[in-house]
């Protein structure tokens, strides 16, 4: 029996395809590839802040690789990670349909986001580009001498490959839905994908603004955000945080979307509350437009709007709160086995949980003026995209690793590096909390001698974190020629994915699915059906 | 493609998919156009008095002119696709997208001699801009931005026409009238920008 | 003194800095309420995950009937959070309010931050760079202004922070209660040596900060120097009563409402001040008519600083 991965063995019938799954493939290479040289960027800042002194590299290079490393995680890995790559292959089978609404522009995206990708190394080989990923003017319009028009536009090349993916998925999950499959019976993957398409369509457009405005200004000094020429440093604030915000429920819906895949199958009960979860999912995505004031309480902005979003901001916690407490409760006598992506899934839980809970220190008012643009926002949202998105995604590679290439990778090395993961991590990025609360400001190139320490266990443990991302690098890699073959459903999981072959047919099932009565039928007290796994 | 891959995709695709997504693609194109909206509402606050002074020197002559071309374009192109939807007017619809598209590119002319004309007039926001009160250059820098922004998309326009007014002519499968339908629906936002663009940034505070 | 001054900056390795203003001391309760109370929540979260996965782990042989809906658990947690996270938005943000508010009698200090250095006026003229002297126990308030890029003057110790933002002024006010040097930091991204952008807060007794104020290099104090400048840019040409040119009478204008051409009023702070000199036909005043030369590019920060200064001034001496 021919799969999708038979279906043209050459590279042009890879490049010319528009087979939904093969897309999420090429996804998957180049996002892996962009981690990774994020990573190089990640591993060098973090053995720079080893020491006080800045020896290791220049200030200009420094400054550079901070940029460099938030840059390409946020655009090239974040926001397409688990959307363009678990998202597009699994989107169709989750609701029963061939492929995408529209699979030549899913094409588009993927060529789309390459060649953003490209411009963005281009600039990073260059000479690179020093201002931050947030890119504050007048810096980087009036100041900085590096290759921000490069970049921009990179970004702005992407952006335009994001809306289209949200396009179609949206598109997808109205039109192509299975005849039984109503909205309330959806995989609460396809609600998070609908969500995060909800917002790549409506806030990605602005940022494209924001960056055209800003090339603008850089090139022709039009006068927008510069006041030497009368314009407004905050209008760029405003404009670039009414994208960003949002830009993070992007890639955090995703993740979430996938957790609550894996809890309830390594759980074997349905997902605690699959309505509030529903629900929450949409109130996060609408109330996150809301909030993006709160990155700038400090920034000069009146009191009345930092009052405004603060509100806001904790009110937008609360739906990320009803999801953690409903996952727990998905464990409640529950017949629980910890493979793999359930131990990524529920370290998820954990460390979004910190990482939220941190959100709140932020979002209150007096307290973030002593904690912002310190290191306590960095270990917040690294806390919340790596210790959140990051384990999600591997989660999802792992869950569906079967699925998607057919094959079994080792067990007990895959567990242990999730563990590996998760200590590492908590290693690298809890010291970072308490560099805040001390007051160490965030990229700094060199630090006064009393935060030694704490950099110090940070640097420490980011070699554990990275030793953690490179085993499955190793052994999902071995498992494509030497793990055993998987059966069509290895984790006796339910959704319509796994009622098909691993790998699935081109055109995705030899025989219509079975839309099941309620979504997530699993039993605790079924006898165990674990037979050889 | 591979063989025996896709056709049950095709075949599903109904009309309403494709016209979905080009609403949600228009919907897009309402924040990208929105941010610049809500940019000239700030500028319009913040500086009253240089975009008073600005308000007076953009063309209204030209500027009432493409809207008179851009609102019969759109009436045209809606002709266009009523033509294509009818079985017995089927042959009038390539003309009618030429003549659309013509009438675009007609736009797109009169704005680049509107360009130019500022350009010599010393209204481009670079440093020889010349009126001199607080906040003028920003009017110009947005107005650059949003006219500039609008004529990119006025073109792909006028090549989407084209190429479809081709293609029907030649009779090639693409050009079939749902296409035409959506085509038109992209046509009319851009009209539609338009018509918030001319009283914004010709009428509002001429005289003042 | 010297020995505890510097031991504030010593390399030991210490998890808070001492509270040393009054802000501070009301940032650290709300830090240490979110500490427990955030604490407590993760502490019951992983407790519950690490007690299920051990008592319900799949093949041991406990009681898995499924549970009855828990409807009313399930509004307890929405609710409960809520109202926690309203009690302690209006906590923090009533903090924050009064951190907006300076005492009217607060001690002025005027901050321009350029790539890369703090430079700092006290009002009697003494400039400091990278340093700031102050007295325990007594409001100050300062106001900071960029000549290049956005800055942030963070004071970790203190636990206060504003932006500086090219264009306009920001201010912030807080009241010292510790003596001993504390470090001051940059904390926006400014560019190269924005990590070498620090510096030192040094409190002292009043007395003694009275005497260093009055020990420095002879000159002139800010309002004195702002009154030459008012003269030698020629703006007493025309903001005098006895001027030929119609121009509005600048005496005690700071901090009064001014009602502006086309019905808006607004009140003269140094933010009006300021764009008054760099853009002046941004907000004419009524009836009058829009003829004053902008003097951008010729004032530096320091100079409208001092011009404002004089200006403030000019209020106090009239004074009834």
């Amino acid at each position: 029996m021919t799969s999708y991965l038979d279906d043209g063995l050459t590279i042009r019938s890879w490049l010319t395809t528009t087979d939904h799954k093969r897309i999420a493939i090429l996804y998957a290479i180049a996002i892996t590839a962009f981690f990774f040289v994020g990573g190089a960027a990640a591993t060098i800042i973090r053995l720079e802040l080893a020491t006080p002194q800045g020896d290791l590299v220049s200030h200009d290079a420094y400054n550079k690789l901070f940029t460099a490393h938030g840059v390409i995680m946020v655009w090239l890995f974040l926001i397409p990670s688990i959307p363009s790559v678990l998202g597009n292959f699994l989107l169709p089978l989750m609701i029963g349909a061939k492929d995408l609404a529209f699979p030549r522009l899913n094409l588009a995206s993927w060529y789309l986001y390459v060649a953003g990708g490209l411009l963005t190394l281009e600039a990073l080989f260059l000479g690179g580009v020093d201002t931050g990923w947030t890119f504050y003017t007048p810096y980087s319009t009036m100041f900085s001498n590096t290759y921000v028009v490069l970049t921009l536009v990179g970004i702005f090349v992407t952006g335009f490959s994001s809306i289209l993916t949200g396009l179609n998925f949206i598109a997808t999950i109205h039109t192509l839905r299975d005849k039984a499959m109503g909205w309330f019976k959806l995989p609460l993957f396809a609600w998070a994908m609908y969500a995060t398409s909800l917002i790549l369509v409506l806030a990605t457009p602005v940022l494209a603004i924001t960056v055209l405005l800003a090339v603008a200004e850089r090139l022709f000094q039009i006068g927008v955000f510069d006041p030497a020429y009368g314009g407004d440093p905050l209008l760029f604030q405003h404009l670039f945080w009414f994208y960003s915000h949002p830009a993070v429920y992007v890639m955090i819906l995703p993740a979430m979307g996938v957790v609550s895949e894996i809890i309830p199958c390594f759980a074997r009960r349905p997902v605690f509350g699959y309505r509030s979860m529903a629900y929450a999912i949409m109130a996060i995505a609408s109330v996150g437009f809301l909030v993006w004031g709160h990155h700038m309480f400090v920034s000069g902005q009146s009191l009345t709007a930092s009052l405004v979003f603060s509100l806001l901001s904790f009110i937008v916690a609360i739906p990320s709160a009803i999801k953690v407490f409903n996952w727990t409760a998905t464990l409640y006598k529950g017949a629980i086995r910890l493979d793999a992506p359930m131990l990524y899934a529920l370290g998820f839980v954990g460390l979004f949980t910190i990482g939220g809970l941190t959100g709140l220190f932020l979002a209150s008012l007096a307290l973030d003026v002593h904690l912002t643009d310190t290191y306590f926002v960095v270990a917040h949202f690294h806390y919340i995209m790596v210790g959140g998105a990051v384990m999600a995604y591997f989660a999802g590679l792992h869950f569906w690793w079967p699925k998607v290439t057919g094959r079994l990778y080792p067990e007990v090395w895959s567990r242990i590096a999730a563990v590996v993961v998760f200590i590492g991590f908590n290693l690298t990025f809890f010291p970072q909390f308490l560099l805040g609360v001390e007051g160490m400001p965030r990229r700094y190139h060199a630090y006064p001698p009393q935060f030694q320490v704490l950099n110090l266990f940070s640097s420490a443990g980011a070699g554990v974190l990275a030793l953690g991302y490179l085993m499955p690098l190793v052994y999902l890699a071995w498992s494509l020629r030497g793990g055993p073959r998987a059966g069509d459903n290895p984790w006796h999981a339910k959704g319509l994915e796994w009622q098909t072959r691993s790998p699935p047919p081109t055109h995705n099932f030899d025989a219509p699915p079975v839309v099941p009565e309620i979504v997530y039928d699993y039993r605790a007290d079924e006898r165990d059906p674990e037979g050889a796994r | 493609m591979n063989a025996a891959t896709l056709p049950a995709v095709d075949e599903r695709a109904d009309p309403d998919t494709g016209k979905l997504g080009m609403w949600i693609f228009l919907a897009s194109e309402v924040l990208f156009f929105g941010g610049l909206f809500i940019a000239y509402l700030y500028g319009r606050t913040t500086w009253p008095q240089g975009w008073a002074a600005a308000s007076r020197h953009t063309d209204v002559v030209l500027g009432t002119v493409n809207t008179a071309l851009l609102l019969t374009s759109s009436a045209i192109v809606a002709l266009a696709v009523a033509c294509a939807e009818d079985e017995t007017r089927q042959r009038w619809t390539a003309g009618l997208l030429w003549a659309t598209a013509t009438l675009g590119a007609a736009f797109l002319a009169i704005k680049g001699i509107e360009w130019h004309a500022d350009w010599r007039e010393h209204l481009t926001p670079t440093a020889s801009f010349a009126i001199r009160v607080a906040g003028a250059q920003q009017f110009f820098a947005l107005y650059f931005v949003m006219t500039g922004l609008h004529a990119v998309h006025m073109a792909i326009g006028v090549g989407v026409l084209a190429a479809l007014a081709h293609a029907r002519a030649h009779g090639r499968a693409w050009a079939r009238a749902h296409h035409v339908e959506v085509a038109a629906l992209y046509w009319h936002f851009v009209d539609l920008v338009w018509i918030f663009l001319y009283p914004l940034l010709y009428l509002v505070e001429r005289h003042g | 003194m010297a020995a505890d001054t510097d031991a504030a900056l010593s390399s030991s390795f210490r998890l808070m800095d001492a509270a040393a203003s009054t802000q501070a001391s009301r940032t650290d309760a709300i830090f240490l309420a979110m500490v427990l109370l955030c604490g407590a929540v993760a502490a019951v979260v992983f407790a519950l995950i690490v007690i299920f996965v051990i008592r319900y782990r799949r093949g041991r042989h406990v009681d898995r009937t499924p549970p009855r809906e828990l409807r009313g658990i399930e509004i307890a947690w929405t609710v409960a959070p809520l109202l926690v996270f309203l009690a302690i938005f209006a906590w923090a943000a009533r903090d924050f309010i009064t951190l907006a508010d300076p005492p009217p009698d607060a001690l002025p200090v005027s901050v321009v931050a350029k790539q890369w250095m703090w430079k700092l006026q006290h009002r009697n003229g003494r400039r400091e760079i990278n340093e700031l002297h102050l007295p325990q126990g007594e409001p100050v308030v300062v106001t900071l202004a960029s000549e290049d890029v956005i800055h942030s003057f963070f004071i970790p110790a203190f636990r206060i922070k504003q932006d500086v933002v090219p264009g306009r002024y920001t201010r912030l006010w807080f009241t010292a209660t510790q003596l001993g040097v504390f470090p001051l930091f940059c904390s926006e991204y400014c560019g190269s040596e924005h990590s070498q952008m620090t510096g030192r807060v040094v409190v002292m007794a009043p007395a003694d900060y009275g005497r260093w104020l009055a020990s420095g290099p002879a000159q002139p104090d800010m309002a004195q120097y702002g009154f030459a400048l008012f003269r030698q840019l020629g703006c007493s040409g025309c903001h005098d009563a006895r001027s030929t040119i119609h121009a509005p009478l600048l005496d005690g204008v700071y901090g009064r409402a001014v009602h502006l051409q086309g019905g808006r009023s607004v009140v003269a702070d140094a933010n009006y001040l300021r764009d008054s000199i760099l853009v002046p036909a941004k907000d004419v005043v009524a009836g009058f008519e829009p003829v004053m030369p902008s003097y951008a590019g010729q004032v530096s920060e320091e100079d409208l600083q001092a011009l404002i200064a004089y200006l403030q001034s000019t209020g106090k001496r009239n004074a009834p």
